[in-house]
């Protein structure tokens, strides 16, 4: 070996600070962009069981395995200079939708486990949760029947359900909310990619952008009526009114009832 | 600078064919293996009117993948970093872990580096030009660096349990971008072009890559290593130092003393036969580590 002559002191440590300098702002800088590389974009949804974003840019070895395997070629890796971890597979409903094959061939020769290949039933998936994120805009929250979003739903009448309320603005029609219910929503996004705006109005984001937490102290006095069977206080006491002979009160309802005539009218 | 140019003596002795007989079946397994990988489906089974399943002749990229839709194979260096990082035990990828390190324990870690991966032709065409230009190198850094970043990368993986590596790795970049498209990938690949142009004489696949630092690792043993069993015949016309991509690995086995091995015994040593096919006198053969 040519240089294996014998360092003096002087020089191996201006060698070996050189050498510890030069990792340490390689170390720094590639962990700094880790950070930045970890957290996805909310518009790019990764394939259906993905572990949790943390766990799965440890254990997804890059492969594109699941690129291959989909069916309907939905599936990206992301690029140099794209806002996604490198390498990555990845897809946005608005471009192209998962269309929930029941086979989920693109989980199914995932070598490391990144995406669950036991996974057995495509409606358990949860790639996120789909959002009516403009209300202005939406065209059945302005009181038409465009529904495009529940018709297309893969879960149909279940992750979308379309809730009726009163128009206050036309005072006698019906709006035909569009609701989404985060127990049965897969995250597909064919709802955002078929939303007739030039910008959808309901949009998949991640479980952790599109849902709220309720307190765990909190306790829903019908659900609690529900559990038990029964009132869980002593019922109150119906109240008397001081009414004209005949007459009755229906406090939500008709109000003063007058009492009904003898023998018809 | 040699007084001839480099490889004259070897195309005058052996004819052009064999004076570069190793590096063109070089490239075409590097060519190869790119090729096979975009060859699509074989067939079609139709499984119901979903979707019909596809078989691959091989399937994934060099990172995992899999032959015939049953063996799996997976690059162990990354599959390092996923254990580092905290993953469970996963039978798909240590299984593909285990063929692919068996293998490179037998024919030498680095031929990963010289017949397998794309970025060899990248660098080794900078090399190429180098050479061509006349250009003298100008930042000389440590070979030894290289094992020094091995070892950053797996305490990175296993500090942020995330693989950093895989971020940043040109290698795998281009690996996956001739596959599955490169995207703004070019410029990377570019820059590492240029940095061995101008900067470092095989700057990356010598002294920087650390997938080159761990297959060496695994190289230390390999059955198959190149020998220089004609030393006597060494004319010292300098041509292996100059085309070789490690060219301190020569010097033991070429100019070793009587008694020391004419092995060419380092780990780092990429088993191009680069040296065979530029040697006039043909000096250098590929033997096993054990022959006479």
């Amino acid at each position: 070996m040519s240089n294996k002559k014998r360092l003096d002191r002087r020089e191996f440590i201006t060698r070996s600070g050189k050498m510890v300098g030069g990792l340490a702002l390689l170390g720094g800088a590639i962990s700094g962009y880790g950070k930045q590389a970890a957290s996805m974009p909310a518009y790019a949804i990764r394939p259906p069981g993905a572990l949790p974003e943390e766990d799965f840019l440890g254990a997804c070895i890059r492969c594109g395995i699941c690129v291959k395997d989909c069916p309907y070629d939905i599936l990206h890796l992301a690029q140099w200079q794209e806002e996604v971890a490198l390498g990555t597979p990845y897809f946005i409903a608005r471009d192209i939708p998962c269309e929930m094959c029941e086979k989920i061939y693109c989980v199914r020769n995932c070598p490391t486990g990144a995406l669950d290949r036991l996974m057995e039933n495509i409606e358990k998936s949860r790639m996120g949760v789909a959002v009516l994120v403009d209300q202005e805009t939406c065209l059945n929250m302005l009181g038409l029947r465009c529904d495009i979003c529940y018709r297309v739903c893969p879960v149909l009448d279940k992750a979308i359900t379309l809730e009726r309320f009163h128009n206050p603005r036309t005072k006698s029609h019906t709006l035909f909310v569009p609701t989404v219910h985060s127990d049965s929503c897969t995250g597909c996004g064919k709802c955002e990619y078929a939303c007739p705006l030039p910008i959808a109005a309901i949009k998949v984001l991640p479980e952790s952008l599109a849902k709220g937490q309720a307190g765990e102290h909190y306790r829903l006095g019908w659900k609690e009526k529900e559990k038990r069977g029964g009132a869980l206080v002593t019922p109150d006491i119906e109240h008397q009114y001081n009414l004209p002979e005949g007459f009755q009160y229906d406090l939500l309802g008709e109000g003063l009832i007058a009492p009904q005539k003898q023998g018809g009218q | 600078m040699p007084r001839v140019p480099i490889g004259r003596a070897a195309v005058e002795k052996k004819g052009w064919f064999r004076a570069n007989r190793w590096l063109l079946l070089r490239r075409t397994s590097q060519l190869l293996i790119i090729a096979l990988f975009l060859i699509g489906p074989l067939a079609f089974v139709e499984w119901s009117d979903d979707a019909e399943e596809k078989i691959w002749l091989i399937k994934g990229s060099l990172a995992s993948n899999v032959v015939l839709d049953t063996v799996p194979l997976s690059d162990p260096f990354i599959y390092l970093q996923t254990l580092l990082s905290g993953q469970a035990f996963e039978q798909t990828v240590l299984i593909g872990a285990l063929i692919v390190t068996l293998f490179y324990l037998l024919v030498g870690g680095r031929v990963y580096c010289s017949w397998v991966c794309p970025m060899n032709i990248v660098t080794d065409s900078a090399g190429w030009l180098r050479r061509k230009l006349g250009l003298k190198k100008k930042c000389e850094l440590s070979p030894n660096l290289r094992f020094w970043v091995l070892g950053l990368v797996m305490v990175m993986a296993l500090v942020a349990g995330n693989l950093l590596w895989e971020l940043v790795n040109p290698v795998t970049l281009l690996q996956r971008g001739l596959l599955y498209g490169m995207g703004a990938g070019w410029m990377v690949v570019a820059a590492l072009f240029l940095y061995d142009l101008l900067w470092s004489r095989n700057g990356w696949c010598g002294h920087l890559c650390p997938m080159g630092a761990f297959y060496s690792l695994l190289g230390r043993l390999s059955l198959v290593r190149v020998r220089a069993v004609d030393r006597e015949a060494c004319n010292d016309c300098m041509d292996c130092f100059v085309v070789c991509p490690e060219p301190q690995v020569i010097r033991p086995a070429l100019k070793g003393e009587d008694g020391v091995s004419p092995l060419i015994d380092e780990s780092l040593c990429t088993n191009c036969g680069r040296c065979i096919d530029i040697c006039g006198p043909e000096v250098f053969r590929f033997g096993g580590r054990f022959n006479k």
